[in-house]
């Protein structure tokens, strides 16, 4: 078994579902001949051809839109933002069409489209290129909203996202493309949406985090390990529809939780977990409920984005305040 | 200098305000009676606009927007369609969705505020009617991708209005379409206004067809009020695109005899006068008299129609007032193909506030 990136993970659940499902199709900037400008789509074009693997004009409104059409007509497109800055066109498709065809139609039409694109920063690209964009999609009723935070739990939950019968956006954290590699089995199972992931147990406090979030909490987790605190980090991997029971037995039983997300504090999806927390975990908690976020601030470009991007020393203040409040 | 291309766009028209052919028929229109069903849907769904705009002034239908005056359009090209052909409406294609099949019940279940009116029994792979302006464009060229992938000789048909030519989602989309020769037709039903913003404020260009060209395909411009051209425009494009030759958008000329919709005053921003200069123009009234210059129709014929279509109009009405309202789970039940599990409590807490009337419509919930 190889040891293989999170942007290889992509690449061999998109190889592996083009081959068993011929109505997948993907679609989107450079995703063809050039196979992506992370190289997603690597080899896609030369194995399924331009049939199946469309390198579109530079328009993002119609990539997600054309989506819709074809999934409305039975394929499973896999549509492909080449940043979350340039995201933002999709949303009228994503709020008006994608998520709510199967509603407004009664279930006559469907989308079970994939929209996927790099989320998040810290590879120190150009301006507008680190957005992490998941708070606006998981407020639309209709969608699903998944992060991987591995290169196995990108294989499932791709899979799972291009098999699943309703639109999906799919957001790669930018920053873990190549940070890590892991052995995956390219054995074309896929990993369960809707659901919490616990990627450490633990007993004394919860870390709540997703996508490249999730190594920062692991790494505190460790570090905390060796003063003798054992930290529980929940990996929140489908954020809508969001799996609140996990954090809240896991909050249960730790009393204590720092939520820690890449994207601005105010209307993040942190704020969703931790009103969660307060309606219906309140006496659980021995301390109240952290988050460690970016900035309410823009995305700075790459010379300040060590400074807006939460860091182990923030969680670590956070985990602090959590653990000595008396 | 040198001139590296050269364009002209078309205008075509058969028959004008007076019923008068001004150049030779098409060979679907040599037999008069051949056109009887287009003036029949022409006739439907006056009535059923007509109809639909005193149940709304009466509290008994929501918002409504009328196609009054742009029968031909919907009509024409529906009738150049084949039935496995897809299409993607705006609001205002009632005519062409009537002619595909579409219940009027169904049209009214939705402008009543239920979703289960888009839930055709007719044309089960036809889009919904499209209200954010010009997405549907967006549409068309993913159903027709889906046709060119999986070869089948099929078409997507999109109509919109004026007003979206203006919209990015319509360049993105015509664009696309004649980078890949996909097999959709582009309809522009050109009614002179987008609510108050008329035409000359719309665009500068001269024709909206010319827009086309641009994309790099054919546009032309038809008599919208006629019929005949509409119908012939539609054929001559949907055979080409079922045939790989690619899209073409077709601008059809017509007038929006009323206000945008019910809730829309359109003294606000037009003349009466205006308005009525358009009356003569309106398709129903050419084709009738072409009908009955050719000996195809009656006196006799044309009120049996009205008290034929006032019947039809009537029946969907009794049907449609007889749905029971939505009941409140369907909010959840299909938003995904199975309620995930965290939806489960909010379905419930629903439920349990539901308003009585509502909750003793449902099975189960009574």
């Amino acid at each position: 078994m190889a040891e293989v990136t999170l942007v290889d993970a992509v690449n061999l659940a998109l190889h592996g579902e083009m081959a068993r499902d011929p109505d997948v199709v993907v679609l989107g900037e450079d995703v063809g001949v050039d196979g992506g400008v992370f190289r997603a789509t690597l080899g896609l074009l030369e194995k399924f051809g331009s049939q199946r693997v469309m390198d579109t004009p530079l328009a993002e409104t119609v990539i997600a839109g054309m989506a819709v059409g074809m999934a409305a007509q039975g394929l499973r497109p896999v549509a492909e933002i080449q940043f979350s800055g340039f995201a933002y066109s999709t949303l009228d498709t994503m709020i008006n069409h994608a998520s709510r065809l199967r509603h407004r139609t009664r279930g006559r039409l469907t989308c079970p489209m994939v929209l996927r694109m790099p989320n998040g920063g810290g590879i120190h690209a150009p301006e507008h290129h680190s957005e992490s964009v998941e708070a606006l999609f998981a407020h639309v009723p209709g969608l699903r909203v998944v992060i991987p935070s591995s290169p196995k739990r990108a294989y499932g939950l791709l899979l799972a996202a291009i098999r699943d019968p309703d639109p999906v956006v799919f957001l790669e954290p930018t920053r873990l493309y190549r940070l890590v590699r892991q052995e995956v089995a390219d054995d074309g199972k896929a990993l369960a949406l809707d659901t919490c992931h616990v990627a450490q147990e633990g007993t004394d406090l919860t870390l709540v985090a997703w996508g490249a979030m999730v190594h920062e909490a692991l790494a505190v987790a460790e570090q905390l390990e060796q003063e003798g605190i054992s930290a529980e980090v929940i990996d929140v991997s489908t954020l809508k529809p969001l799996d609140l029971q996990t954090i809240l037995e896991s909050v249960a039983r730790t009393g204590r939780c720092v939520i820690i997300q890449e994207a601005a504090r105010t209307g993040g999806f942190g704020s969703e977990i931790a009103a969660g927390l307060a309606e219906q975990g309140l006496l659980s908690l021995l301390a109240p409920v952290q988050r460690v976020s970016g900035w309410d601030c823009v995305m700075p470009l790459p010379k300040l984005e060590a400074n807006y991007l939460p860091g182990k020393a923030r969680i670590l203040a956070a985990v602090r305040r959590v653990l000595e409040f008396q | 200098m040198t001139v590296v291309a050269r364009f002209e766009v078309t205008h075509t028209r058969f028959l004008d305000q007076h019923g008068t052919e001004t150049q030779p028929l098409p060979d679907f229109a040599q037999e008069p009676r051949a056109l009887v069903p287009l003036y029949r849907n022409m006739v439907l769904t006056r009535t059923y606009d007509a109809r639909a705009v005193a149940l709304q002034r009466t509290g008994q239908l929501g918002t409504f927007a009328s196609s009054l005056g742009q029968e031909a359009i919907g009509t024409g090209i529906a009738a150049a369609m084949h039935p496995e052909d897809v299409l993607l409406p705006s609001y205002r294609e009632a005519s062409a969705q009537l002619a595909r099949g579409v219940r009027m019940a169904e049209l009214l279940r939705y402008w009543s505020g239920d979703e289960a009116g888009m839930d055709f029994s007719g044309p089960r792979q036809d889009f919904p009617i499209c209200v954010p302006i010009a997405t549907q464009i967006c549409h068309a060229v993913g159903v027709a991708t889906a046709f060119q992938v999986r070869a089948q000789p099929r078409v997507a048909v999109c109509a919109f209005g004026d007003g979206a030519t203006s919209k990015g989602d319509f360049y993105e989309a015509i664009n696309l379409a004649g980078v890949w020769r996909l097999p959709v037709v582009f309809v522009c039903a050109d009614n002179q206004y987008a609510i108050s913003v008329p035409r000359a404020r719309q665009s500068a260009a001269q024709t909206l067809a010319q827009k086309a060209i641009a994309a790099g395909f054919e546009g032309l411009q038809v008599d919208g009020n006629d019929v005949v051209a509409v119908r012939h425009a539609a054929e001559q494009a949907i055979g080409r695109a079922r045939r790989g030759g690619g899209p073409t958008l077709i601008e059809a000329l017509s007038y929006r005899l009323t206000d945008h919709t019910t809730a829309d005053d359109a003294k606000r921003y037009r003349s009466e006068q205006e308005v009525s200069e358009h009356w003569p123009l309106e398709p129903l009234g050419r084709l009738r008299a072409w009908l009955v210059a050719k000996g195809a129709w009656t006196k006799e014929d044309e009120e049996a129609l009205i008290v034929e279509c006032s019947k039809e109009v009537q029946s969907a009405v009794d049907e449609y007032l007889a749905f029971p309202p939505p009941p409140p789970q369907a909010m959840f039940d299909c938003l995904y193909a199975a309620l995930p599990t965290p939806l489960g409590a909010q379905r419930e807490e629903a439920l349990r506030f539901a308003a009585p009337r509502q909750a003793s419509t449902e099975p189960g919930h009574g």
